[in-house]
């Protein structure tokens, strides 16, 4: 994947509101920003309803997201257009279960919605019909995607990335400053991790960075190329994006997402972690 | 916005004592702003979260002890920087003029 496969403008949407073959989906980490206004034509997908599973901890299963796909109108043949608040920190997550679920033509929209709205293009509260269709998605592809396990055996064997906040990757907070304190019941980071914030992959407006800029980013911290990949953050949001931005943006092979992250390996009982803000020793 | 209350957010089920609270409002003139950014930097001017503003203007965050900075981006105007130190156990209160 490339830059060009993997992004699109916000010009591009504008250009597109009323192309047939392109779903325009709006996923926030505020779920009710849609409601608030939303770009023209979009849909909404809710993070903690529409994908995660009500029950279990993880997220939608394969005949749970052909049903949503199906009543929201969403067809294998429609390129998908992704866009989110926060530097598409949620959309990101979408996209990567997309890609999960085999879908082919998935796209962000650079930016996101901030870009949208800094820009003062238009948002509407109209909400679209779509007709039902008929999905169908592939079995979950793994080779994206991270367990616990494989957090534990990457230590000091492959690059982890851990994607938090320096001051959440060190332990002095357990989780974003905008939300309260709370899940893992022990801060710090898995060992020989590194620290690449997420924010990092993105400019002020919310646009990601130019390639040459994201390879130094990733070169400085001393990621090793001919390494697999884990990232990883606190409940696998923000890591998505990091995820998208080596595999999607640089084409990166063998990058794995674990959407279990920090509230999961930081309540295992026996795993080793590193308090501090340095990566530690495996 | 829901539960706002003159002089900032509601703060109805939140735990004070365990938070350090910064939160505000965000103002073109007298006007309050719904459709601004605003972002926590820390220290070392890292970027740690970000929030949307509500229709009325408001943001929270929950941060740490320490120095932090807003940054505020908004339709037509310049980004705009406010120093703030945050506490557990209070509440910073930040009014942005764009």
């Amino acid at each position: 994947m490339t830059r060009e496969s993997s992004l699109v403008s916000p010009q591009w949407v504008e250009d597109n509101l009323d192309n047939p073959d392109v779903v325009l989906i709006e996923v926030d980490e505020d779920t009710a920003a849609y409601d608030k206004g939303h770009i023209r034509n979009a849909i909404k997908l809710d993070w903690t309803t529409d994908l995660q599973d009500q029950v279990r901890r993880d997220f939608v299963n394969k005949a749970q997201f052909e049903a949503l796909l199906s009543d929201r109108g969403v067809s294998n043949d429609h390129r998908v257009v992704l866009y989110g608040g926060n530097n598409n920190w949620f959309a990101a997550y979408a996209y990567w279960y997309f890609k999960l679920y085999g879908h082919q033509d998935v796209v962000l929209m650079d930016g996101g919605r901030k870009k949208w709205e800094l820009d003062s293009r238009e948002l509407t509260d109209e909400v679209p019909t779509r007709e039902k269709t008929t999905y169908t998605a592939q079995d979950q592809d793994t080779s994206i995607r991270a367990f616990r396990d494989d957090a534990v055996a990457a230590i000091g064997v492959q690059n982890l990335i851990d994607v938090r906040s320096p001051d959440e990757y060190a332990g002095r907070l357990m989780a974003p400053a905008h939300l309260p304190q709370e899940q893992a019941q022990r801060a710090g980071h898995v060992p020989t991790s590194l620290n690449v914030p997420w924010s990092k992959n993105c400019n002020d407006d919310g646009t990601f960075k130019s390639d040459e800029d994201l390879k130094a980013l990733y070169a400085e911290v001393g990621i090793d190329d001919s390494k697999d990949t884990i990232a990883l953050c606190r409940i696998g949001e923000r890591s998505s994006l990091t995820w998208f931005v080596l595999k999607e943006l640089l084409g990166h092979q063998n990058v794995k997402n674990y959407d279990g992250s920090w509230t999961e390996y930081g309540s295992l009982v026996g795993v080793p972690i590193a308090l501090g803000d340095e990566p530690g020793d495996a | 916005m829901c539960g706002a209350t003159e002089g900032g957010l509601s703060l109805d089920g939140v735990d004070v004592k365990k938070e350090a609270i910064i939160q505000g409002q965000v103002f073109r003139g007298e006007d309050p702003v719904g459709n601004a950014y605003v972002r926590l930097l820390d220290r070392t001017g890292e970027f740690t979260a970000e929030v949307p503003t509500s229709a009325t203007g408001h943001f929270r965050f929950f941060a740490g002890e320490g120095e932090w900075t807003l940054r505020t981006l908004a339709p037509k105007a310049d980004p705009v920087d406010n120093r703030v130190v945050a506490a557990v156990g209070s509440v910073a209160e930040v009014n942005v003029r764009i």
